[in-house]
């Protein structure tokens, strides 16, 4: 099978050369990348902190670290991890390289804003990152007042960082809406937009409403620590529930900016491995919009037990549970898509099936929490550590695999060696269940979360964590390994290894400069596998 | 360039390569300008909301302190913005005409009224920082002894420091699109760059239409 990289020899790598090249691109495709690769390291240094804290929690009383240092290494895990790497991981890196490419566009609508938003977020996280050096950070990523006003910790440039990253976020998400209303290819109607843009259509108008209030909720408490205003301070008559309320009404919808898009990648991986129409297609990006919604009006029940009244309580519980619905159709959906599909067990099917998995825990253990009643009893504790990782790490950053081995070659031209994709897959999905699973159980026990230290008879099932945890970090370096020997030396791919039928595979891998040499023309969904067998790439 | 005709649109300036007419490029940049606009209302709510918690759990006080603020002085520059508004309409509207002269004209202006309502609020920031009547636990001013009076001047110190920000980027824009203006870069084919600043210049006026009443006329 000749491929067409070599037929046309121009592609965004080899379109011009040089560190500058790269440093003051437009091109999406370059600037994805590189947003890949800082997040990248930003998750494995996330991912340091991360295996710090489960040693440390190896046994019971302190070992390797001070507490001091513990609330240190959780902080920066928690902080590294939401604002440098799950929010922007499948929406900055993936979807500035797919997002044009799946409607058929040159570029985004505004791709020098594209370039700033990546330098934006260098700086923030330059900024919060400059602390690690400096006193530290000790709040968790939460920034609860009044402790986080008292503490003598850095946290002044950890909130200024959160709050300059934020730009990069809104920036993003605004780009992304302009670009898929003014540049669809002709033909590319609403109903034809491939479910991934759909998802990333929905998280950048979340984007777009909801990080403006982190960023005034930032700036407040930075005042706050500085010259000391009050509003969030209970000594001068503030009150720091509102910081709460403020913090929740960004970082709940923000919840869904990290977990829309991964679903949008397993909206559009499932049906290219079971070789049928997604089931469901407009029940689906009604779903997607119906948790947009939805997210915004649920904050308080990250607050039941801060003082919130019993109606309040009572009015978030129900709107918490009704998320469930359009989840629920999705889930349904995907696994409407699989039955009675030619499924193929490719890495990113692996994935996928994985992340319906571990997400469906995840999302089933959120109605648990929201169930006021139950969460008095779970709130604080490791429970809702679990929850969210099953969701975060289960949901997001298992979908994130998917589509990084589902897109690697289209970004590169070149197929990574499946044999080890796959053993590292199972090492990923062994490992994660390894490690959180436990911590349900921990949780209902009573450990509580955010702690140093925990009770002797507690050990078996923290030892168990702890052991999942280095299973769950040697996935992530083989997959590491596995896909730069890719880059090195896999073979080459072809323009559509997967037989996919969005416009991104319609064209060379790694794809020319301008993406397309002629602008295609779409006649038809994304998802039409009817006797499309014939199409699929020689990768069986 | 000033006379084109309205009938071939846009041919003049080469557009971004990704755009196919440049007419498509105007629409794009308008409907991220009003995203933009959209965000910039809702980094405003975080400091209205917290202005209406402080409203409700300390009513009295947010009346009876707003007396310190000179409202006079407030009206001053709510006139002042609403005339820049309206010499920024009639720079959008000359440049869309392609009238050089009218747009750079209108532009000063603008930009003079936007430094008159700094000198107004320097004035009044400077008598406050006299005075000691400041933000939290800066606040020291004893003629008045009302408890949380501190938290009000907090919101209004953040609120007009916030919106004075604006203002400053905004002159710092409209001073930039007089210098292009002056090099004739504007007419019917292209007047993003001035459209866009206006619809910015205008909310810029708007969150000081809802701070005027909120700070100064407190009842």
């Amino acid at each position: 099978m000749s491929h067409p990289a070599s037929a046309h020899g121009d592609n965004y790598l080899n379109h011009s050369h040089g560190l500058k090249s790269w440093l003051f691109t437009l091109d999406h495709k370059r600037i994805g990348i590189m947003y890949l690769f800082v997040i990248l390291g930003m998750f494995l240094l996330g991912g340091l902190f991360a295996l710090g804290v489960r040693l440390e929690l190896f046994s019971p009383g302190m070992q390797y670290l001070t507490m001091d240092q513990y609330n240190r290494f959780f902080t920066y895990h928690g902080a590294i991890m939401v604002f440098m790497v799950i929010i922007p991981l499948v929406p900055a890196a993936i979807a500035n390289f797919i997002l044009p490419m799946q409607i058929g566009a040159k570029d985004v609508a505004f791709p020098r804003w594209n370039l700033v938003s990546f330098y934006v977020y260098i700086l923030g996280a330059t900024i919060a990152a400059s602390t690690l050096f400096l006193k530290g950070v000790d709040t968790g990523w939460t920034f609860y007042a009044p402790y986080s006003i008292k503490t003598g910790s850095s946290a002044t440039l950890v909130l200024l960082g959160a709050f300059i990253m934020g730009f990069s976020s809104i920036l993003t998400g605004l780009n992304f809406i302009v670009t898929i209303h003014k540049l669809r290819a002709p033909g590319l109607t609403w109903d034809r937009l491939p479910l991934f843009l759909w998802a990333i259509y929905a998280t950048s108008i979340i984007q777009v409403l909801a990080t403006p209030v982190l960023a005034i909720t930032l700036l407040l408490l930075v005042l706050e620590r500085v010259i000391g205003i009050g509003i969030f301070d209970p000594t001068l008559g503030g009150d720091p529930v509102l910081f709460q309320h403020f913090f929740w009404f960004y970082s709940h919808p923000a919840v869904y900016i990290m977990v829309l898009p991964a679903m949008g990648v397993i909206s559009d991986v499932i049906p290219v491995f079971s070789r049928k129409p997604v089931f469901g297609y407009k029940a689906i990006a009604a779903a997607t919009f119906g948790i947009a919604l939805v997210s915004f009006v649920v904050w308080g029940h990250h607050m039941f037990v801060s003082g919130q009244s019993d109606f309040a309580n009572f009015v978030f519980s129900f709107l918490t549970m009704l998320v469930a619905v359009p989840t629920g159709v999705k889930v349904f959906s995907w696994l409407g898509t699989m039955y009675k599909g030619s499924l193929r067990f490719d890495t990113p099917m692996l994935y996928a099936m994985g992340f319906l998995f571990v997400f469906t825990i995840g999302g089933l253990t959120g109605v648990f929490l929201a169930v006021v009643s139950v969460d008095v009893h779970l709130t604080g504790t490791y429970f809702v550590v679990a929850h969210f990782h099953y969701v975060m790490v289960g949901g997001t950053l298992l979908a994130f695999l998917a589509g990084l081995h589902y897109w690697f070659p289209k970004f590169s031209g070149k197929m990574y060696s499946e044999g080890p994709a796959r053993l590292a897959s199972w090492m990923i999905m062994v490992g994660f269940n390894v490690t959180f699973f436990p911590q349900f159980i921990l949780g209902v026990l009573g450990m509580p979360r955010r702690y140093a230290d925990y009770l002797p008879q507690l050990t078996t099932l923290n030892r168990i964590s702890t052991t999942g945890s280095w299973l769950l970090g040697l996935g992530f370096l083989l997959v590491a390994w596995n896909l730069a020997r890719g880059l090195k030396s896999g073979r080459a791919s072809g323009p559509n290894p997967w037989g996919a039928l969005t416009l991104e595979w319609m064209t060379a891998s790694p794809p020319p400069h301008e993406n397309f040499l002629v602008e295609p023309v779409v006649t038809d969904g994304p998802y039409e596998y009817r006797g499309e067998k014939a199409l699929m790439g020689d990768n069986a | 360039m000033a006379q084109a005709t309205g009938s071939v649109p846009h041919h003049e300036r080469h557009h971004a390569h990704h755009f196919k007419t440049g007419m498509e490029e105007f629409e794009a940049c308008k409907q991220g300008m009003w995203i933009f606009l959209v965000t910039e209302v809702l980094f405003f709510a975080g400091m209205f909301m917290a202005y209406a918690v402080l409203r409700v759990f300390y009513p009295q006080m947010m009346k009876d302190v707003h007396q310190l603020l000179n409202w006079k002085m407030g009206a001053l520059n709510t006139v002042i913005l609403i005339s820049s508004s309206l010499s920024m309409a009639l720079a959008v509207s000359a440049a869309q005409r392609g009238e050089r002269e009218k747009i750079v004209r209108n532009l000063w202006i603008t930009l003079m009224f936007a430094a008159g309502f700094l000198v107004v609020k320097y004035f009044e920031y400077s008598h406050k920082i006299h005075e000691a009547i400041l933000p939290g636990k800066l606040y020291a001013y004893h003629e008045l002894s009302v408890a949380k009076a501190p938290l009000f001047f907090s919101v209004y110190f953040v609120m007009t420091g916030i919106h004075g920000l604006h203002v400053i980027i905004g002159m710092g824009v409209i001073y930039w699109l007089i210098r292009r203006a002056s090099r004739n870069e504007f007419g019917p084919n292209y007047f993003t760059p001035v459209e866009m600043t206006g619809l910015y210049w205008h909310f810029v006026d708007l969150v000081w239409i809802y701070l005027f009443p909120l700070l100064y006329l407190v009842s």
